[in-house]
């Protein structure tokens, strides 16, 4: 895709001036405490370029990691249930590889399955999110491996291409880019055609629907435990994760008024499975490992049609202990 | 595959804010308990919105999420049938923080229910056929509510055979109905309890459920068989029935995996590529032979 503008590394600022003066919070990838996070950045001068990607998702946004889904109010014997306001501040993330764009699309699917889920849909509405291309990549990145690529732009309303000279090529993909460009216009000058840097080469041995079409005959394979045979089940993979939408319910109250909330899960957790009887149909790790594979790349392909992964690397660099996910789904697509 | 490549929620049909919220429950009254057996109740629960009652539906088999406010949800099948109108009902074992607090629920308290979710016995297939149902323990609720459903509309169906068997004489529930299905001419009731679970009084039968289904043998030609129990009665339950002639897609089960939200999302209690939820929690043994055995 073509880009429109293109905008000078010194505009930034006046582009997020214009963003936070509009009532928007901006959220991106920021340095804290040692690493580089996403959260809430207030000027350009915060925004953290140079990592290939940050340590957490931005899927918080839109998916935080608690949320109210109801209250209610407790009187004596009497109880009121309220629907909690929708969540309504707009967000501009900035600065997202485009894999992580790529993962609303994921996460948007399952959450709406069969129902619209309207917290979601909420921040969604109000969420713009602009990308940048990536002209780095590290040795856990595998975005080509499952569609995409270095500057996809599935889930991306602009996407701003690295620029030889500084500033970026802006390409527009929705009306929620457009009008982002239209907070500043003067701050967008028409593309010329200057030079980029070139993009990152991601390279994997494997493709996706290699992967998919084993599954199916290797659910009983010894392969799942052997490859997790180092898993810890803290289910940081999870958490960091742009498309692992698994969550729990729990209530918070006291004698007068509760929350019910929802908060992020992990199918590596024991518990996530475990019945009231003390049966548990995903006893270990290995088959724990399994649903993790088998749910992204095999159950949601055939029941939900997207691929429960956009190949960002971001639990392999997150793993407590180096497993390697790019690895390991090498090892199952070359399986025979 | 297709990919969306703008953002989704601009592309569903409707703006958030004219979305439901789909984790909101009903406002339900306590209109009735039983003490069925050790930590086992049943409720009766009635809409306090009567107008959200006159709307609502369900299918047997289904089932929903129960709260009780202040300590969280907890995923029952209703027990009830769907012809008795006006109320639902649920049983379930005090087991963790949820059921205890709803254990201390009295009639006239609230609870919440969300729900009928998954899917159903398709008991418009079963006319014309003879029926067993075979259940073990507190997984009788789920049945119950079919038996009542199908003897609700007796003449739809040949012979009716209902085994039931617990660990001891006090675990069984429903006790009050056990007795009104004994007295019925058009319905066989046998009752069993495992070897050593007898007390003094006891006339009913002592043995394993699968053991008493083989002696009692019922004709498998034109029938249904349903089966709900504890996993171990269900594995010797299936081949015994097979024995008899009972054909994979004549013999169904209901499924009762950990949830959380009912809907498809919250990533639980899938079985393979089988969403309890949302294909469930009604299979065949057929179909549960497509699937791992993730349950």
């Amino acid at each position: 895709m073509s880009p429109e503008y293109q905008i000078g590394e010194g505009s930034l600022e006046a582009l997020f001036a214009a963003i936070t003066a509009d009532g928007r919070r901006i959220w991106g990838p920021r340095a804290a405490a040692g690493c580089i996070e996403i959260g809430e950045i207030r000027s350009a001068g915060e925004l953290a370029r140079d990592q290939v990607h940050p340590i957490s998702s931005a899927k918080a946004a839109a998916f935080p990691r608690v949320e109210k889904i109801l209250s209610y109010r407790m009187d004596g014997k009497d109880v009121a249930i309220d629907d909690p306001p929708l969540p309504a501040r707009p967000t501009v993330l900035f600065g997202l590889r485009p894999c992580e764009a790529r993962g609303f699309c994921a996460l948007g699917t399952i959450l709406n399955w069969g129902t619209p889920d309207r917290f979601f849909n909420a921040r969604m509405e109000r969420t713009t999110v602009v990308s940048i291309a990536c002209t780095r990549s590290d040795e856990a990145c595998f975005c080509t491996a499952v569609g995409g690529g270095p500057d996809h732009p599935a889930g991306s309303d602009l996407l701003l291409h690295p620029l030889a000279q500084g500033g970026y090529d802006v390409v527009v993909l929705s009306d929620k880019g457009r009008a982002l460009v239209a907070l500043a216009p003067d701050r967008f000058e028409p593309a010329r055609g200057a030079a980029r840097i070139a993009l990152a080469k991601i390279e994997a041995e494997f493709q996706a629907q290699e992967i998919t079409e084993q599954l199916p005959r290797l659910f009983d394979h010894p392969i799942w435990s052997e490859q997790s045979l180092r898993c810890l089940g803290c289910g940081a993979c999870a958490y960091v994760c742009p498309t692992c939408a698994c969550f729990d319910i729990q209530d918070e109250a006291d004698a007068r008024r509760g929350v019910r909330l929802r908060c992020w899960d992990s199918c590596a957790f024991r518990l996530f499975t475990l019945h009231a009887s003390g049966h548990n149909p995903r006893e270990t790790q290995g088959q724990r490992w399994r649903q993790r594979v088998q749910h992204k790349f095999s159950y949601m392909p055939e029941r939900l049609g997207v691929l429960g992964c956009v190949g960002c690397g971001k639990c392999s660099r997150a793993c407590p202990v180096d497993m390697d996910f790019k690895e390991h789904l090498t090892e199952i697509a070359k399986f025979s | 595959m297709m990919e969306k490549v703008t953002m989704l929620a601009s592309d569903t049909a409707s703006p958030a804010s004219a979305q439901a919220n789909v984790f909101k429950p009903y406002l339900m009254r306590i209109a009735r308990t039983t003490d069925e057996a050790p930590g086992v109740r049943t409720f009766r629960l009635e809409f306090v919105d009567g107008a959200e009652g006159a709307r609502f539906n369900f299918r047997t088999g289904q089932f929903g999420l129960y709260s009780a406010f202040g300590a969280g949800e907890s995923t029952f099948c209703i027990a009830s049938s769907p012809t008795r109108k006006g109320y639902i009902e649920c049983t379930f074992r005090e087991m963790g923080r949820v059921t205890s607090a709803l254990a201390d629920c009295e009639v006239g308290d609230f609870v919440g229910f969300r729900g009928p979710y998954g899917n159903t016995f398709p008991i418009d297939e079963w006319k014309g056929k003879s029926l067993i149902f075979v259940a073990g323990g507190i997984a009788l609720p789920p049945l119950r509510s079919v038996i009542w459903n199908c003897l609700d509309r007796r003449d739809w169906f040949g012979d009716i055979i209902v085994v039931y068997g617990a660990r001891t004489v006090k675990d069984l529930v429903y006790k009050q109905e056990l007795e009104e299905w004994d007295r019925r001419q058009d319905m066989k009731l046998v009752v069993t309890v495992d070897p050593g679970g007898e007390s003094p009084d006891w006339k009913g039968k002592v043995g394993f459920v699968p053991h008493v289904v083989e002696a009692l043998a019922p004709p498998s030609e034109e029938a249904v068989a349903v089966v709900c129990g504890p996993p171990i009665m269900i594995k010797l339950s299936l081949p015994v029935l097979e024995k008899l002639g009972f054909v994979k897609d004549a013999i169904y089960t209901t499924l009762e995996n950990r949830m959380k939200c009912g809907l498809g999302k919250c990533g639980r209690c899938n079985t393979g590529k089988s969403y309890v939820c949302k294909d469930g929690p009604v299979y065949t043994l057929k179909e549960l032979e497509t699937l791992p055995s993730e349950y």
